[in-house]
């Protein structure tokens, strides 16, 4: 991972640029607001692109006209899970949509370990490959 | 709002600053929709005034903290509490003191849960719901009932209180209730009474008070009373306010609810003859002295509901 020396994980929007400050998360929310998204805070420790579904922290806010309340619920998370990954994803239920319209990392733990490159022989001598994140090296409720 | 702090010895202009901010156009609004009210009209005023005058403040660079807002309305039913709560909601968005200006109403239901463990959530997002905006709680004495000790009532007392401190520039409370009822709670709840910092009593309505207010009533909704008719009408206001459950405001709106049904029913039954749009319009006197107050004495034989605010 010569390309990311910090091993941070980009996912979502915002991922290569520094962490947003409370401020700009709230700008964000808030035009996810105007838009009538459902916002909600999930989080996670296992940062495998594949891993779509994290765990939600609460339920989804519905009906919200001001981003400190989903700020309010972004910092109890940290404060709950200062070591996990917390993401703001905001739901579009518009029919045609029904979807995630943004996704965006709030929280990182302070350190990344990156991925491990695991290759697998198969039929013919051709390789397989894929990732595991060194973070979910110990099993689930040992980690961190 | 972070812009350069002007020097020491600038000047700035509260007048203009008062124009532009368009509280006059809501208070306007306010003297001309309430009748009556003094007190609450003067609260109101001095905290757009606290509001203005801050804001300049803080252009020099003079800091102080941001005033806390909540409020207690306390009077009788129909006395206006929820309306002024409402415009409330406006007057503090305009002054920029709320960001969004939208009015979350709720009351016991909302806030306090059916078993252990459901009061804080559904507190929790009520709270989240208002942010930006005024919470008005109706009915507020409900949340505290000290008959019975595993109430989960507390609890969401509790959160609210505490969310009434920690976030007080998101959000604004306002509780509403019968005087002697949110006195009651009060005493059980020294710690809600002393983070309100404002008390504001509604006091009941005068006859002629009562009067212009029915007028305003008709006039929203397009009626007219005919000049006999408002003779009739001044009688009897001062004869249903000596009867009982009388609630201001509202027991007119109820009163002239009725004298439409009798005025429709008047018309219906001179349905031979051609009508005119001011016919459509008017409510004569007959039509309110049809109530059973001239005729028995007594109220009209509605259930002896409990009134709402």
């Amino acid at each position: 991972m010569m390309t990311n020396p910090g091993n941070r994980v980009t996912q979502g929007q915002f991922s290569f640029l520094p962490d947003l400050t409370d401020t700009q998360i709230s700008a964000q929310i808030k035009y996810a607001l105007k838009n009538h998204w459902a916002v909600s805070v999930e989080y996670t420790d296992d940062p495998h692109p594949r891993n779509t579904y994290w765990e939600m922290y609460g339920n989804p806010m519905f009906d919200l006209k001001d981003p400190a309340g989903i700020l309010m619920e972004v910092n109890n998370c940290r404060k709950a899970m200062p070591n996990m990954y917390i993401r703001v994803t905001a739901f579009d239920s518009t029919k045609g949509w029904e979807a995630p319209r943004m996704s965006f990392i709030v929280n990182r733990p302070p350190n990344e370990p990156g991925f491990r490159l695991v290759r697998q022989e198969r039929d013919g001598r051709s390789q397989g490959y894929s990732i595991i994140p060194y973070a979910t090296d110990r099993p689930e409720g040992e980690r961190s | 709002m972070d812009a350069e702090l002007l020097p020491d010895d600038a000047v700035v202009d509260l007048q203009a600053e008062f124009e532009a901010s368009h509280v006059d156009e809501v208070m306007a609004k306010l003297d001309h929709e309430l009748v009556g009210l003094k007190p609450v009209k003067t609260r109101i005023r001095e905290i757009a005034a606290l509001l203005l005058v801050d804001r300049l403040r803080r252009k020099f660079g003079i800091s102080s903290d941001t005033p806390t807002l909540h409020m207690n309305f306390t009077g009788n039913p129909g006395t206006g509490k929820t309306t002024v709560a409402l415009r409330m909601a406006e007057i503090l968005h305009r002054l920029g003191y709320v960001r969004e200006g939208h009015l979350v109403a709720v009351t016991r239901d909302d806030l306090v849960g059916q078993y252990v463990g459901h009061t804080a959530p559904k507190t929790r997002e009520v709270i989240r719901r208002a942010m930006g905006g005024v919470l008005f709680i109706d009915e507020a004495y409900y949340l505290y009932k000290p008959e019975n000790e595993r109430d989960y009532g507390q609890e969401s007392i509790e959160i609210l209180l505490q969310c009434m401190e920690t976030n007080r520039d998101d959000l604004v409370v306002i509780l509403a209730g019968y005087k002697d009822k949110m006195d009651r709670f009060f005493l059980s709840n020294p710690g809600m009474r002393s983070r309100i910092a404002h008390h504001i009593d509604f006091p009941d309505y005068r006859p002629d008070e009562l009067e212009s207010i029915a007028e305003l009533m008709l006039a929203e909704q397009n009626y007219r009373l005919s000049p006999s008719a408002t003779r009739a009408l001044s009688e009897y206001i001062p004869l249903r306010m000596s009867l009982p459950h009388f609630s201001n405001a509202r027991s007119i709106r109820n009163a002239l609810d009725r004298a439409r049904l009798r005025q429709a029913n008047r018309l219906f039954s001179q349905r031979s003859r051609n009508l005119t749009r001011l016919d459509l319009i008017t409510i004569e006197e007959t039509d309110i002295r049809g109530s059973r107050i001239f005729l028995e004495g007594k109220l009209e034989g509605e259930p002896q509901e409990i009134e709402r605010v």
